[in-house]
């Protein structure tokens, strides 16, 4: 028992970054229908960002944390105007492959830069490296501020979408781009807002994954991104909540698979899942079934 | 027998032993010396996974990323078959199990899957593509694990390459051509219209999937016997996304802009060899920079044929005024 709850909550930890990664994906998707694959590689940069900023720069954890959030939004504000931008009316198909192209662009120019070898975040020093001992169970200091910072964002993101104007109008352009258009809303700045948003999580996310697993590589995103997707598609794409939700359970059945079984099953395991909700239910766990009209 | 010998028959077959013989002929006089024997033997089993790929997403348009898994199955069966029988009717025999298993496999995946729509499809797919791979890396005591299978016999050259890549574009291009192609396509341009039509969309869709995964099989058994070791890793997701960008590049619903994409991503990749540092890079900025100013892919949905030179030539003739 005491180790299921052990377990649980460092799948807690775990499923905090996956669902950081799959708002970003889920938003971008509900918005412009793209499965943005250079998302994962945000993630990394924020990973990276955040390391030089603490070991270079010599930044404590709380600005370093901001200035990758800072930089992740820049860059993916700059990735959808270069890259998707010009590709509004193309094929869904076409955007996906420039997608694939910028990731590996992200990714091999990163390691062009910084060297294809892993490093080690700085250790971590003063209340960071604290850890409570609750009955037999150990919380570390890490975890909770993992939580913590994910749920600041989460309440922060879901006051942006829900009581903002610029997050209504990101609403209505996700329902129907046109008739957003059609009643001034500027559909280019709220896609714009929409990667922004969905960069800085990404590379909140990566800062966090920096210090709760400590070592980073140019190619850190990829399997990591695919298991977000998973998660966004898993609680329903498009759907805030939906990511939240398959974030965490995704975390969390990896972390139990891996603990109390073969831990090369995990990813198989994940992916079973998946498969298994979406045969049950083709538009993941909070997806609503639209009629089609002929 | 009218329809064995006409015309546009003769063409290809005529077209095809040119291309084989010249170059056989190349290869003889070692112009295409081994080093670029291997990028050969790159672009026809590239050629085979494109070609086979754009039948289940270019030509009936579901969108499939897990087309390695079935290239992994192909390339572990016939390894496995060629590993204990290492003559050339093992090596046909493996080449023959490894696509009958990939395809029963598709048929298996496909018959649930297939009920979804777009990206869930694709997600669906690309989960699939990473059980089989998760599996063949658990399979220790038959496929080695992580560490792979090596030592595979080299029983691939030229003509068995060149066979069986003519041999999958010949079958594929020729479904195309039937009334269940028609029927895939017309899944593809609206599916509701076409079950209104009478085609079952169910049965096509699988079919076109079993098909396709069939060669996917006969290119991993290729790729097996042609470089003679495989892991896991190899076939990752990365594959099925080097597959689709070929498919994408060249055109969705164009066999013969399958064939250039090939083509030309394996000169590229050959050359871009020599600045291994920023090869990627250079290959990203390709990719996005085609995607960007031709987002239809290079051929669209047109096929090239012989039939584009009297085309050309006829734009040189008087043109005849209409009575």
């Amino acid at each position: 028992m005491e180790q299921l709850l052990q377990q649980i909550i460092n799948g807690i930890s775990l499923g905090s970054i996956y669902a950081l990664i799959a708002l970003g994906y889920t938003m971008v998707y509900g918005i412009i229908k793209l499965i943005n694959f250079a998302h994962s590689d945000i993630y990394m940069l924020g990973a990276f960002i955040g390391y030089f900023s603490m070991t270079t720069l010599k930044l404590g954890f709380i600005p370093s944390l901001l200035l990758a959030m800072v930089f992740c939004t820049i860059t993916g504000v700059v990735i959808e105007k270069v890259a998707y931008k010009p590709l509004r009316h193309a094929t869904r198909i076409a955007v996906l492959i420039t997608a694939i192209g910028v990731s590996l662009f992200i990714e091999y120019t990163t390691m062009a830069i910084a060297g294809a070898n892993v490093r080690s975040y700085p250790p971590l020093t003063g209340i960071l490296t604290k850890s409570f001992m609750l009955g037999n169970i150990n919380i570390s200091m890490q975890q909770i501020i993992i939580l913590g910072i994910t749920i600041i964002l989460m309440i922060l993101l879901q006051f942006i979408v829900k009581k903002t104007r610029i997050g209504k109008a990101m609403r209505a352009v996700s329902l129907d781009s046109d008739a957003a258009e059609l009643m001034g809303i500027n559909v280019n700045t709220t896609i714009s807002f929409t990667f922004a948003l969905g960069s800085a999580l990404a590379g909140a996310a990566g800062i966090l994954v920096g210090i709760y697993y400590n070592s980073i590589n140019p190619l850190m995103g990829m399997l990591p991104g695919i298991k977000a997707f998973v998660a966004a598609v898993f609680g329903g794409i498009g759907i805030i909540p939906g990511a939240m939700i398959g974030g965490y359970f995704i975390g969390i059945v990896e972390v139990l698979v891996s603990g109390y079984s073969n831990s090369l099953y995990r990813d198989g395991v994940v992916f079973a899942i998946l498969i298994l909700v979406l045969i049950i239910k083709p538009t993941g766990l909070l997806g609503k079934n639209s009629r089609e009209k002929v | 027998m009218k329809k064995l010998f006409n015309i546009n028959w003769i063409k290809t077959l005529v077209s095809l032993i040119l291309t084989f013989v010249i170059i056989q002929l190349l290869i003889s006089f070692n112009i295409i010396n081994s080093y670029l024997q291997s990028t050969l033997a790159a672009i026809c089993i590239n050629i085979i996974l494109a070609v086979s790929l754009n039948l289940i997403t270019g030509f009936t348009g579901q969108f499939s990323l897990g087309h390695a898994g079935f290239m992994s199955i192909g390339a572990y069966v016939c390894a496995l078959i060629t590993l204990r029988v290492q003559t050339i009717p093992g090596f046909i025999l493996g080449v023959l199990a490894g696509a009958v298993t990939a395809a029963i496999i598709g048929v298996i995946v496909g018959l649930p899957t297939l009920r979804l729509r777009g990206d869930y499809l694709a997600i669906a797919t690309l989960g699939m593509a990473e059980i089989i791979r998760i599996i063949f890396l658990n399979m220790d005591s038959i496929t080695n694990g992580a560490a792979g299978l090596s030592d595979i016999p080299q029983i691939t050259n030229w003509a068995w390459l060149f066979f069986y890549t003519a041999g999958t574009i010949i079958i594929i291009s020729n479904f195309i051509k039937s009334s269940h192609g028609r029927a895939c396509i017309s899944i593809r341009e609206d599916e509701i219209a076409a079950e209104a039509m009478g085609v079952n969309s169910t049965r096509y869709k699988v079919t076109a999937f079993t098909i396709g995964a069939f060669f996917a099989g006969i290119a991993g058994a290729l790729y097996a016997s042609t470089f003679n070791f495989i892991d896991p890793k190899i076939f990752g997701f990365s594959k099925s996304i080097d597959i689709l960008v070929i498919v994408v590049l060249g055109g969705l619903g164009s066999i013969s802009g399958s064939i250039i994409a090939a083509v030309l991503l394996g000169i590229i990749t050959t050359y871009l060899q020599a600045f291994a540092n920023i090869q990627m890079i250079l290959y990203s900025l390709t990719l996005i920079i085609i995607m960007i100013f031709r987002p239809q892919g290079l051929m669209g949905s047109k096929e090239l044929s012989l039939s584009i030179f009297s085309k050309l030539g006829d734009r040189f003739k008087p043109k005849k005024g209409r009575v």
